[in-house]
């Protein structure tokens, strides 16, 4: 079981604190939202945990080990992680940049009959078999976020970190991306990602990890960890959390303070 | 997207560069047919010792270029580098001038013929470690041509220097002769003397093309794909370097090869980096080959230089370019 730890992560960028004394544990099987005003982290977190930001000090393990510690291929090979602003130089087509979510995995002869297999998989996962064939530069925002989702599902791994997955997403794709998120955690995989709407966040993750100014603020289910307290001092609004038939809905009433 | 695949385009550009190859053989101030191929001609000569080191030239200072600006564009994912634009080439022309200058190269003086080479090769080195160095974490395709233009202006001065301290005219002279890039009556000294390095640094580059793919989804995204940048900026900077300075020692600068053929290569092979390293080598040298009897056969008092018959090419292209790159920008 494979466990994906931050112990007393400090991050120090440009002079300035970005994280601060940030502990905690992840387990497979859940999704994990990491909430927080602009600034207050997140993706900072979010690349830590992938092993792209070193910390000033502490460490981030995975199963015990020192990630930093790891091969990056091998790294790779168990942490597929969503860049926020995906940039894209070549048009591609879709089909190539999935499948350079199987770098990490190829031998010295390129993509296998295997590797192939996993393509179509992550193409059929995230939906985007029928754009599979198109440049992706000539796609939507929200057609490229799905594209960049089923890259990361291509090289299978146990952790698929996300930062702002959702932006650009129609609510149709949105709730088809929630399905998949969950469908990943059922199948053991650890899923972790930044999200902005709250609403979706309580809905979605089993657990979520509120930030402000770089360090933790709460920890735990929606219902216990998303109060109206935390969320005031993590986003300076007043808001309530409040069960509909639906589930779990966020209310923004206004500014607070 | 209809493309071509790429064992057939491979399979062309060997086809034409075979054909350039018989044809450059024959082609140049004396005609040289096929029926005079043969020991007991005169002209056999002629072949054995000018025409036959000037065609492996070309393909191999051809192959370099090409490559090394597929290689560049691909690190940068800027369709508009190329070891000239980018002054890698400036940079190894300077440190083959100040070889020049201080004489060491002229075989009367006795100097070491392995020198001129090294001093281009630390050039290109000098000016490609500039470059990843200058832009480093904050690769913007921007500072990456602005870089360029900083070490085209060094160099350019620097060159300006030695021509303005030389000693007498004749180094002048030759120093502005050799800048113009030329294959003209290079020997197989030269090519013993380029063709190994060119050899290594290609093979370098070869070893970055899934490192370029994965950059295509930016550093972030390949830093995350478990590519190590480092590696792959070292292995850039020496192949880049090696490739291009031992071109540079042997013909002088001749420009845009490595821009140009990239580009003629995508619309049929698609724009996967990796894909365009060994096509763009051998697109590279047909195109080098074929200037190069191009020139031969433009009937003019003197032979005009290869160097300048490309920048002449070259330029409409590159604005060409620029407008159509405009035209998506916008």
């Amino acid at each position: 079981m494979s466990v994906l730890e931050a112990r007393g992560l400090h991050l120090q960028a440009g002079g300035r604190t970005v994280l601060s004394e940030v502990s905690a544990r992840f387990e497979p099987g859940q999704v994990t939202a990491i909430l927080g005003a602009n600034g207050a982290g997140k993706s900072t977190l979010l690349a830590a945990l992938a092993g792209l930001s070193p910390p000033t000090s502490g460490e981030v393990l995975l199963d015990q080990a020192p990630l930093l510690g790891l091969p990056p291929r091998r790294r790779a090979q168990r942490l597929g992680f969503i860049p926020q602003t995906p940039e894209i130089a070549w048009g591609l087509e879709v089909r190539t940049v999935v499948g350079l979510g199987r770098l990490p995995w190829l031998g010295a002869r390129g993509l296998s009959g295997e590797d192939e297999v996993a393509v179509d998989r992550a193409l059929a996962a995230a939906r985007v078999e029928d754009l599979a064939e198109r440049d992706i530069t000539t796609l939507s925002g929200g057609e490229r976020a799905r594209a960049l989702i089923a890259r990361a599902l291509a090289g299978e791994p146990e952790w698929l970190l996300a930062d702002e997955p959702y932006a650009g997403l129609d609510p149709r794709h949105a709730l088809e991306a929630g399905d998949l998120f969950r469908r990943l955690a059922g199948e053991g995989a650890g899923v972790l990602l930044t999200l902005h709407d709250l609403t979706l966040a309580a809905r979605l993750a089993d657990r979520v990890l509120v930030l402000g100014h770089g360090r933790v603020l709460a920890d735990g289910p929606p219902r216990s960890a998303m109060t109206a307290d935390i969320l005031a001092v993590a986003y300076g609004v007043d808001a309530r959390l409040r069960e509909t038939e639906q589930g779990l809905s966020v209310d923004i009433l206004g500014r607070w303070g | 997207m209809k493309r071509v695949s790429t064992p057939v385009v491979v399979a062309g550009l060997c086809f034409a560069l075979v054909l350039l190859g018989a044809a450059s053989l024959m082609v140049g101030r004396v005609w040289v047919p096929l029926e005079a191929w043969s020991s007991a001609d005169p002209r056999w000569v002629i072949i054995l010792e000018l025409r036959i080191p000037r065609t492996l030239l070309a393909i191999v200072v051809g192959g370099a270029l090409g490559m090394s600006g597929a290689a560049l564009q691909g690190y940068t994912r800027n369709p508009l580098a190329d070891p000239g634009v980018l002054g890698v080439s400036s940079m190894a022309a300077l440190g083959a001038v100040i070889s020049l200058y201080f004489g060491f190269y002229a075989p009367v003086l006795g100097g070491a013929p392995w020198l001129m080479p090294l001093c281009a090769m630390a050039g290109a080195l000098i000016g490609v470690l500039v470059l990843i160095g200058l832009t480093g974490q904050a690769s913007g395709t921007v500072t990456f041509v602005l870089a360029g233009v900083v070490l085209n202006i060094v160099a350019g001065a620097g060159v300006a220097l030695a021509l303005n301290l030389a000693p007498n005219p004749w180094a002048v002279n030759e120093i502005v002769n050799w800048l113009m890039g030329s294959l003209t009556d290079r020997s197989f000294a030269d090519l013993q003397m380029s063709a190994p390095f060119v050899a290594l640094g290609l093979a370098l580059l070869l070893l970055t093309g899934r490192a370029l793919d994965a950059l295509t989804l930016g550093e972030t995204g390949a830093r995350s794909l478990g590519i190590s940048l480092s590696r792959i900026r070292v292995l850039l900077a020496l192949g880049v370097g090696l490739a291009a300075g031992a071109s540079v020692a042997v013909t002088g600068v001749i420009g845009f090869v490595g821009l140009v053929t990239p580009h003629l290569l995508r619309p049929f092979l698609g724009p996967r980096p990796a894909g365009l390293l060994l096509p763009s080598a051998l697109g590279g040298a047909v195109i080098v080959l074929a200037g190069d009897i191009l020139v031969r056969l433009i009937p003019s008092a003197a032979e005009v230089r290869l160097g300048v018959a490309m920048a002449a090419l070259g330029g409409p292209f590159f604005l060409g370019l620029l407008l159509v790159q405009r035209r998506r920008l916008s």
